[in-house]
């Protein structure tokens, strides 16, 4: 206790200090218990939030696509199951490292991934990286999941065409929503990754087809991976349609067609429906519903055949002689020729200093109507259209359904042009010369049809002037009632053309089959009459046929309605490059209309052998 | 005089009340550890460990009951020799783990020296003031500088960030409480502010990438959420998603679903908030604030120099591990993991906590003995 003095003081100076120490110790504890109620009171609810969305994924659930059916069920589209590739932002802590491991693992391309990556959306949504994966990739993929955060595979359904490229141009195909397509109000509940239809009926049909995307919500833990389902909205599948077009006789008429260019359309003139439309060159539309690269994209684009283009309804062809169909009806409604009267054709047709040819050198001498169709007598359409004149030859084109719509169910459907002199003014800033009537006359000069207007023409000339708006889907198949919606034909307009005249413009077409310039068309199982065309595409032509080069040759042209009685079906064919129609084309619309005639004779039977293919088919998602 | 020596050496009403705040609070932190952890698989659970570190840090809790403190303090600079040695061994042969070698593996488990080292730190800083005449600069705060120095140093090697700080915190506490005089201390803190730009500097420069970007995540935690301030912004996450109730038990979903990392060690007290919200974190606090109230009654009713000073050493050890933790896992501070006592999982640190409290009962039951 020697030493008490300085202690003891030490030891109350220790004491005295441990106040200060409890002051302190009370300030940093009130403190901390501010901060806590900060985190937690004040700013409780915002932290909530953010730990919910820690632990919350949100996940598309994408609808089944409507099929497509052929008018007797026969599948056209379905979808098929495949394996697709998300990637969660949110979860993947190194974004380069994770393109990396992709890449090595099944081999995707690091600038692509890196971009889809990068496509801005709303921030809980994965982004779909790749999909149609195969199941080696897709198991690749699982068994690495756990050094892949932010990683899922995704089953869907992948857009499928049984039949190739059959009918590629009408059903057309689909593909991931655009950018630019997601702006429009038309895709305004889609998101990056949807699968819209960008062609054909796809994209035509598709708001009825595309169905209701879903969504489930899961709990996730740190790693991204699924732990529960917490909510499920359940997607909602897309209607199913039923085309008007019959697979068989479709696959007829492209079989036609073959190799070479052109384009077919069957339709049946009493309602409208489209049985055949065919174009050539096509695409498969199972390639072009898979993600192209830049270069295969370009490789198609870029194709001289331009297999893109559906020649029947975007394909713009100088009509040629098929002209001569309408220009007859406007002659006669107009009074400008009576069916007896004649003209002279000596091979040629003077007007100013200019000679306009015959394509009968020597010509066909005098020729009444009748027979200046069934021979297709240049010179007297040349006559009776200079006597018209364009403007009246262009109310009558348009009324006939020359330079309009024809409303068919296809997206950017063309509409050609039928000249008229305000239409030269507007178009060309020029005026009309007479001597362009001329050329007018027999479908050659500015007048460019499409293949599917000509179907409808000659298939209105046919039912005796009832137009009707061609179409492809019959009906369709709703998936919320389970009902079959049938659509009913919609008449378009009646052509203001007495019947009489239609009776002898469809008599004179009878016998260009059976002793004019159509005689190739002749069939011994249906009475078949038509028009032939030759659409020149050069004017500079010298020698034979066989000379000139291909690009530059004519194109064939034939219009035609069968049986001639009660006509059924109404069928344009154009063949690109393939000389005269009569030899070139009427051949193919032939051969078209036979098949028809096999095929309904049959058909009940194999209406019965569909029906329940139509059913399983539907049992596929 | 006798008797009531042995009267204080029996339980009293202070006892059982200081023992069952520390019971409670372990109590806590095994049913936070176990809430946690509980999906986990291993051939022990967590939970279950740590009961064997209670059961351990009794034992230790009542050993360093068994003789005097004075006693014991005689052993300081023997036990700080031992530790030293086991820190530089640690160095050579310990176990690493996330890049800093704290372990020396001892059968089945690790041992860190570290966490010892701040008890003995204790005991000699204690020893050194109330044995040497303390007498100007040099015997009051130069000595025991050097006295902690090479403690501190051998820590800072391994690296652990959180128990050299601790270590640090140690010698400023007692040093604040007898090391020197009132005025001296303004002229330290005005030192200390002018050298604190190279002290930081040296420190800076000695951290592992790890520990420097912690630090820089402190500094702007929401800049980038998967990288280097994640667990600071998760942790207030859980803490901030309590809100007034808490989630309830196993109904934290930051640490169920794995979100918060080290969920069962440093941030055990985001586990506990987010589980209890708001009302739950108060009572812990009031638990630790009557513990360390209970504490410094111990140090003000200290018989003599030795003992006071022993009781503010593991006083302020406490006060320090529980402030820093809290404030870190609340992001007021950086994450430097310093754990929770008496809460986070680990057998070191449960036992040198427990220890350190036995002492404290043992300055407080020889209040009144006179002979030693």
């Amino acid at each position: 206790m020697a030493i008490s003095g300085t202690f003891d003081s030490d030891l109350g100076e220790l004491q005295r200090r441990l106040v200060l120490l409890r002051i302190g110790l009370l300030l940093v504890v009130a403190l901390l218990a501010l901060r806590l109620w900060h985190l937690q009171i004040r700013e409780g609810p915002y932290y909530r939030d953010l730990s919910e969305n820690n632990r919350t994924r949100s996940v598309i659930l994408e609808p089944a696509r409507g099929l497509i059916y052929d008018r007797n069920g026969v599948l056209l589209a379905n979808n098929v199951p495949s394996f697709s590739l998300y990637v969660s932002l949110e979860d993947v802590k190194d974004r380069e490292a994770l393109i990396e491991q992709l890449t090595q693992l099944i081999g995707l391309d690091p600038v692509l991934v890196r971009k889809k990556l990068a496509v801005r959306g709303a921030k809980q949504l994965p982004r779909k990286i790749k999909d149609r994966l195969t199941l080696k990739e897709a198991t690749l993929i699982e068994s690495h999941r756990l050094d892949l955060p932010g990683v899922m595979i995704q089953v869907e359904s992948q857009r499928n065409y049984p039949s190739g490229v059959t009918a590629a141009h009408v059903l057309g195909y689909v593909g991931e929503v655009s950018a630019e397509q997601l702006e429009k109000p038309d895709f305004a509940e889609l998101h990056q990754g949807s699968i819209v239809g960008q062609y054909g009926v796809e994209k035509y049909f598709d708001r009825i087809m595309r169905g209701m995307a879903g969504q489930k919500s899961i709990e996730v833990d740190a790693l991204g991976h699924e732990k529960r389902t917490v909510v499920v909205d359940q997607p909602k599948a897309g209607d199913d349609l039923y085309l008007t077009i019959d697979a068989r006789l479709q696959k007829v008429a492209e079989d036609l067609l073959g190799q070479e260019s052109g384009a077919i359309v069957a339709l049946d003139p009493t309602t409208g429906d489209i049985l055949a439309m065919a174009s050539r060159p096509a695409f498969d539309p199972n390639v072009l519903s898979r993600e192209l690269t830049a270069k295969q994209w370009v490789e198609i684009v870029q194709d001289e055949g331009r297999p893109l283009n559906n020649r029947a309804s975007q394909g713009q062809y100088p009509p040629g002689s098929t002209f001569k169909v309408m220009m007859a009806a406007a002659a006669l409604e107009t009074n400008t020729v009576t069916p007896s009267s004649t003209v002279h054709c000596n091979g040629g047709y003077q007007f100013g200093r200019r000679l306009y040819r015959d394509w009968k050198a020597g010509g066909h001498g005098s020729v009444d109507l009748h027979q200046a169709l069934v021979h297709s007598c240049d010179v007297y359409f040349y006559t009776v259209g200079q006597r018209m004149g364009i403007d009246t030859i262009a109310a009558y084109g348009h009324q006939f359904g020359l330079g309009e719509e024809t409303g068919v169910d296809l997206p950017s459907e063309r509409v050609g042009i039928m000249p008229s002199t305000t239409w030269k003014q507007k178009a060309r800033n020029e005026a009309w010369l007479p001597g362009e009537t001329i050329s007018a006359s027999i479908g050659q000069g500015y007048v460019t049809v499409t293949p599917l207007q000509m179907a409808s023409l000659i298939g209105t000339v046919a039912n005796s002037g009832v137009a009707y708006r061609p179409r492809l889907v019959q009906s369709i198949m709703s998936r919320d009632t389970g009902h079959l919606r049938e659509l009913t034909p919609v008449e378009k307009h009646r052509l203001k053309v007495k019947q009489e005249h239609l009776k002898l413009i469809r008599e004179a077409l009878a016998d260009v089959v059976t002793e004019g310039t159509a005689t190739r068309a002749k069939s011994s199982i249906v009475s078949i009459a038509g028009k032939t065309g030759t659409a020149q595409t050069s004017a500079l032509r010298t020698g034979p046929e066989k000379d000139i080069p291909k690009k530059l040759r004519d194109h064939a042209w034939f219009v035609a309605f069968a049986p001639v009685e009660v006509p059924k079906i109404a069928v344009a064919v154009l063949a690109e490059n393939m000389g005269h129609g009569g030899s070139a084309a009427a051949p193919l619309a032939k051969e078209v209309i036979e098949s028809f005639v096999k095929l309904t004779q049959h058909a009940p039977a194999a209406g019965r052998a569909m029906a329940p293919k139509a059913h399983s088919g539907s049992s596929e998602f | 005089m006798i008797d009531r020596v042995i009267e204080s050496r029996q339980f009293d009403n202070f006892d059982l009340r200081f023992l069952g705040l520390v019971f409670l609070i372990l109590g806590i932190g095994v049913l936070s550890i176990y809430s946690v952890t509980h999906d986990q698989g291993g051939s022990m659970p967590f939970f279950a460990k740590q009961l064997i570190w209670i059961l351990l840090g009794s034992m230790a809790f009542f050993v360093m009951q068994i003789w005097d403190y004075h006693r014991i303090a005689r052993w300081a600079y023997p036990a700080y020799a031992v530790i030293l040695l086991l820190l530089a061994f640690v160095l050579f042969e310990g176990k690493t783990s996330r890049g800093a070698q704290r372990w020396i593996p001892v059968g089945p488990f690790a041992f860190q020296p570290s966490e010892f080292a701040k008890l003995v730190l204790i005991l000699v800083l204690a020893h050194y003031y109330s044995k040497a005449p303390r007498v100007g600069w040099l015997q009051r705060v130069v000595v025991p500088g050097l006295l902690m120095l090479p403690g501190l140093l051998l820590i800072l090697k391994q690296p652990d960030l959180g128990s050299g700080l601790s270590f640090l915190a140690v010698y400023a506490a007692m040093l604040l409480m007898v090391g020197m005089r009132s005025q001296a201390m303004g002229l330290i803190l005005l030192f200390s502010l002018m050298l604190f730009p190279f002290a930081w500097e040296m420190m800076w420069g000695s951290l592992h990438d790890y520990q420097r970007q912690r630090i820089m995540a402190f500094v702007d935690p929401g800049y980038d959420p998967a990288g280097k301030g994640y667990h600071a912004l998760q942790s207030r996450i859980a803490i901030g998603a309590g809100e007034l109730t808490g989630k309830g038990l196993y109904g934290g979903t930051q640490s169920q679903l794995k979100f918060l990392p080290e969920g069962h060690t440093d941030f055990v007290f985001s586990v506990f908030a987010e589980e209890w919200g708001f009302v739950g974190v108060l009572v812990l606090l009031l638990l630790f604030v009557a513990l360390i109230w209970l504490s410094l009654e111990i140090a003000a009713r200290a018989k003599d120099e030795l003992g006071a000073l022993l009781a503010v050493g593991v006083v302020c050890m406490l006060c320090f591990c529980v402030v820093v933790n809290i404030g870190m896992t609340a992001g007021m501070f950086p994450i430097v993991g310093i754990p929770l006592p008496l809460m986070s999982y680990g057998g070191s640190a449960t036992v040198m906590t427990m220890a350190s409290l036995g002492l404290l009962l043992n300055v407080k039951r020889r209040r009144l003995s006179l002979f030693y």
